[in-house]
């Protein structure tokens, strides 16, 4: 994914095979960046940055640029550096494989942005992108995540996710990192928390919390940290929160002593919570809206064993959706539904171990992902590419991030015990 | 005929060596004032015979209150452990095996016994299967604990449930013989637990 480049090496080559991407101009549709051949990944180059913070600005957009896996990232090295500045030799770059490239000036209110279309040999956009003051921040990494996102829609047509946190768990506390894998911290009290998720503003968080008398959702707004537990259906079992994609309710598992099933209450209090589903006796938990928020996607034991079904928000109109044959006793569990709507990502125990899997809604095309250790309760990036999941390939769980196209896996956490992540919503107007 | 005919004298020889016997150990008494006669020396036998057969039913007394302490407290030990016994389960079930109802049977007489104890049912699974998933099977486990109790008689108020899932494991393998110990439902005293009595 990345090549080192040297100029002295490039130069020898000049002779050789062309570059792989071809660079063109296209103003066609929403693509106002550039084109590239079908299959290959244009690359880019990230200039050095002058300036105090040029260097770290320049490690995350490189970084960002990367994990979007849209872009080959060519990483230049002090000859091509000498190359960045000054005038820009459009045809040297091209050698190197360069279909854009990168070029940021730190000012006093920010970034000053310019992304240059190395075959058009042009500036194709320029934008200045305002900086919180306190480099190295969680808000100032926020707004460098921006950058990289916008730079990568400047080339792509897709907006990057590198803007983007997950929530998850570790030791019984809630913990939220930025998508690059920096930025780590704890955003609730030591306690047993479970099953973290977004508000789609970014703003507020939901989870459960084991108390003496059973779990409760809490909804803590991150702005402030202050904390309120939902009490609308109180005792037993209070689990596996999710809000709505218009962010006005909250659906949860509730359980006392005759089954669990899903329920909906206002997602910041009053009111009673209304029940959706009727599992006579049976376990219904880990609910995901469908992006347009008329259905839900959930785990049902129903069957006699866990099975995926989908349901209309008001419980009617269930349907099985990973398909099961009579005497099959596979466990297939935890959902979530893709941003775009067209897949549904699960797992599904494959010789007794957890493996995710993604289903099409359209035809029910199962494709199975991952296959090395346990690999469990994935969630989706914004882009509808992306999945991360808790994974015990390392011996101990961690969260890994999967681009569901190329294959490509890293390692996100490193902390022992990370599990049940949830990826949040672009973040461009986060607290 | 020979034989019992020698024993006679050997015999009175030796109850003559006992009673010399339980003379001596008698602390020497202060010189009487009181002449000595064959009557008060049988008094004071029968007063010290007296004393001792006294201390010897205190003792036997003690030794049975003893028992008896001993015998109730290792039935309210029994009855305390039969009342907090763990209930095991098939995996990624809540039925009751005939062992988990047996279990469950000894705890019956105890609750009857004890009508002020209260009890929490925690229910816990292995770590396999989703993590969310499990905290409702642990939840139906321990209500299906719960259901077993009050359809025998048990008041349904006396019970509480909690699921704690997987988060808590009594064993920490990762295979069968820890998961097996793991899908349970554990027995928590939460009122009147200081004076168990025993069922009668």
């Amino acid at each position: 994914m990345q090549r080192s480049i040297l100029l002295a090496a490039a130069a020898a080559c000049l002779t050789l095979a062309a570059a792989p991407a071809h660079a063109q101009d296209s103003t066609r549709g929403v693509r106002i960046g550039l084109t590239y051949q079908p299959g290959t990944k244009p690359g880019v180059v990230v200039l050095p940055i002058g300036g105090a913070d040029g260097d770290s600005v320049q490690a995350i957009l490189q970084r960002d640029l990367d994990y979007g896996d849209r872009v080959d990232v060519l990483r230049e090295t002090n000859a091509t550096a000498s190359a960045g500045s000054g005038t820009i030799n459009y045809g040297v770059w091209k050698t190197f494989g360069a279909a854009a490239l990168v070029q940021v000036t730190l000012t006093q209110a920010g970034a000053h942005v310019a992304v240059h279309d190395v075959g058009a040999r042009r500036i194709a956009q320029v934008r200045d992108f305002p900086l919180p003051a306190a480099p190295e921040s969680e808000q100032w990494r926020l707004a460098v995540h921006g950058i990289s996102d916008e730079v990568e829609r400047w080339i792509t047509g897709v907006r990057g996710i590198a803007q983007t946190r997950v929530l998850y768990v570790r030791g019984g506390r809630v913990y939220v990192i930025d998508s690059d894998g920096y930025g780590e911290r704890a955003v609730s009290e030591s306690g047993t928390a479970l099953s973290p998720a977004w508000h789609p503003s970014g703003r507020y968080i939901a989870y459960s919390q084991f108390g003496t008398r059973g779990t409760s959702i809490v909804v803590r707004d991150l702005a402030s940290g202050q904390s309120r537990t939902l009490a609308t259906t109180p005792g037993g079992l209070n689990i596996t929160p999710t809000f709505s994609p218009d962010g006005n309710s909250i659906v949860y598992a509730h359980g006392e002593e005759n089954g669990t099933d899903l329920y909906v209450a206002s997602a910041f209090g009053g009111g009673a919570a209304r029940r959706i589903t009727v599992g006579r006796g049976t376990d219904n938990v880990s609910p995901s809206f469908s992006p347009d928020g008329s259905r839900l996607a959930f785990t049902s034991g129903r069957a006699g064993h866990p099975e995926v079904y989908t349901a209309d928000v008001d419980g009617s109109n269930v349907e099985l959706l990973t398909p099961f044959n009579f005497g099959d006793q596979n466990y297939r569990s935890n959902p979530d539904w893709s941003p775009d709507g067209r897949l549904i990502a699960f797992q599904s125990q494959i010789d007794g171990s957890f493996q995710i899997m993604t289903i099409t809604l359209r035809d029910r095309t199962v494709k199975q992902l991952t296959s090395e250790g346990v690999n469990e309760d994935a969630s989706w990036a914004p882009d509808g590419r992306h999945l991360v999941f808790t994974s015990s390939r390392t011996g101990v769980k961690q969260l890994f991030v999967l681009d569901a196209e190329s294959g490509r896996t890293r390692q996100l956490t490193h902390g022992a015990g990370s599990r049940l992540a949830a990826w949040s919503r672009v973040l461009d107007h986060a607290p | 005929m020979t034989g019992k005919t020698r024993l006679v004298p050997v015999v009175v020889l030796g109850l003559a060596a006992l009673a010399a016997c339980g003379k001596k150990p008698q602390p020497a008494p202060a010189p009487a004032p009181a002449p000595e006669n064959a009557d008060s020396i049988a008094r004071e036998q029968a007063r010290r015979d007296s004393i001792a057969r006294a201390e010897e039913a205190r003792r036997d007394s003690l030794a049975r209150a003893q028992a008896e302490a001993d015998k109730a407290r290792a039935a309210r030990e029994a009855a305390m452990k039969a009342l907090t016994q763990v209930v095991y389960f098939e995996f990624d079930s809540d039925a009751l095996t005939d062992e988990a109802k047996g279990t469950l049977d000894s705890k019956i007489p105890v609750l009857n016994a004890n009508p002020d104890v209260k009890i929490r049912i925690a229910g816990h699974t292995d770590e396999r299967g989703s993590d969310e998933y499990n905290l409702a099977l642990g939840q139906r486990r321990a209500a299906s604990a719960k259901r077993y109790l009050t359809q025998h008689g048990v008041a349904d108020a006396r019970i509480d449930v909690i699921s704690y899932g997987e988060e808590h494991p009594a064993a920490t393998g990762h295979d069968e013989s820890a998961w097996s110990q793991n899908r349970r439902d554990e027995f928590e005293i939460t009122a009147g637990g200081d004076n168990i009595q025993a069922p009668q």
